[in-house]
């Protein structure tokens, strides 16, 4: 299985990045093999959409869920849309909350906000 | 370019700085004329002038929309749409109507034809009559991604308007402030005597240089204190039209939404006035 995470940096001990759509990165890793593959967020510099691009990108990779703090309702159409399930994350390390996800400690985001559609904060 | 050189456009680089007091206190000195309110987010030019006999259009943009048989997964649209306005997950084509900029790029592009348009009404436009002045409106719905559409409705058919045209723009220096004054004749650039009046005032005299527009300057809510934006305006070689005092009296009549060059005889003139240094510039 496929896990996504939005972050800043390439490496499991930070924290996961507070917004999903406008993330440096994101990490995709593999609960089986227990490889990390790191992605470039295309979707950075969008002018509007950020977070649709992103939800494609995740969906794209293959991932079937995403552990992120926030998710806006786009983005949720289209990881709905591609059967991935959203979990809220933690304040803690990646690593961390990949294990609270592996022992089920985790819970489905149900907060999705309205977004920010054009006003992204700079 | 309409060609009587009749079309002023009132801007700023803020919200409430006085383009609209400007804009229909001069509308009215002028007798005949045509007042149009470009600000279409928060249009309040018509709640002093209360036209009457509006007519009302609606304003349409287009929408993709996909027929799901045709559509053979290509992505080309997803990967074209620089706003991502489209996706495609579970094998299927979704659109976000809200985040659509209607460029049409999508339609043109899918070879497999799944893509057509239609309608979505994004706004209107208001046109009536208080005494002398035509008063224009344009509506923007909330939450839309652009009032362009609009404010091209509204000016379509300035070159046909025989008195002066006065054009009451939204505040900043975006797309939308760019539409609105493409076809000016003249700028009327309004400003505060505050240094951030200042740097909003700069950002607007750069985006009408980038216009190659003339423009003078109002510096409005003057007091007896120093006045940066005159400052700016004697460094940069600016023409200052006019200066309005930061008065009680016009503060009331504004806030009670009464236009004050109607009301009293003093702002009467002093609009006038304003007015006659305003055409001596645009060459009327």
């Amino acid at each position: 299985m496929i896990i996504a995470i939005p972050t800043e940096d390439k490496s499991l001990d930070k924290k996961v990045y507070p917004s999903f759509g406008r993330a440096p990165f994101f990490l995709l890793y593999n609960t089986d093999t227990e490889e990390s593959q790191y992605l470039d967020n295309s979707a950075v510099l969008s002018q509007g959409g950020a977070g649709i691009r992103a939800a494609q990108v995740i969906a794209d990779n293959r991932a079937t869920v995403l552990i992120t703090p926030r998710c806006g309702e786009n983005a949720e159409k289209v990881l709905t849309g591609a059967q991935v399930l959203i979990y809220k994350a933690i304040d803690a390390s990646i690593k961390e909350n990949i294990d609270a996800f592996s022992n089920e400690k985790l819970t489905l985001l149900t907060d999705i906000h309205p977004g920010f559609h054009g006003n992204e904060q700079k | 370019m309409s060609k009587n050189k009749n079309t002023i456009a009132i801007l700023s680089g803020k919200g409430g700085t006085g383009k609209t007091l400007i804009s229909v206190n001069l509308a009215v000195a002028a007798g005949k004329s045509v007042y149009i309110d470009c600000d279409v987010e928060e249009p309040n030019g018509h709640l002093f002038f209360k036209p009457e006999n509006i007519k009302e259009e609606e304003i349409k943009i287009k929408i993709p929309v996909v027929d799901a048989k045709k559509c053979s997964g290509c992505r080309t649209c997803v990967d074209f749409c620089k706003f991502n306005a489209l996706a495609y997950a579970a094998d299927s084509l979704i659109v976000f109507d809200d985040v659509c900029h209607s460029c049409g790029g999508c339609v043109l592009l899918c070879e497999q034809k799944a893509l057509s348009e239609r309608e979505k009404i994004i706004g209107r436009v208001q046109r009536g009559i208080s005494q002398n002045v035509k008063v224009y409106t344009g509506i923007l719905n909330t939450g839309e991604a652009s009032g362009v559409p609009i404010i091209q409705n509204l000016l379509k058919d300035i070159t046909n308007e025989e008195e002066l045209i006065f054009i009451d723009c939204p505040p900043g220096s975006a797309c939308i402030v760019m539409e609105s004054i493409k076809d000016a004749d003249y700028c009327i650039l309004v400003a505060e005597p505050t240094l951030f009046g200042v740097h909003n005032l700069q950002m607007v005299y750069e985006l009408v240089n980038l216009f190659n527009k003339p423009c003078g300057v109002v510096l409005n809510k003057c007091l007896d204190a120093e006045n940066p934006s005159e400052e700016f305006c004697i460094q940069n070689n600016i023409e200052i039209l006019g200066r309005i005092p930061f008065e009680n009296e016009l503060g009331m009549l504004n806030s009670n939404a009464e236009i004050a060059a109607r009301q009293s005889e003093k702002y009467g003139d002093m609009f006038s006035s304003l007015l006659e240094q305003v055409k001596k510039e645009v060459g009327l």
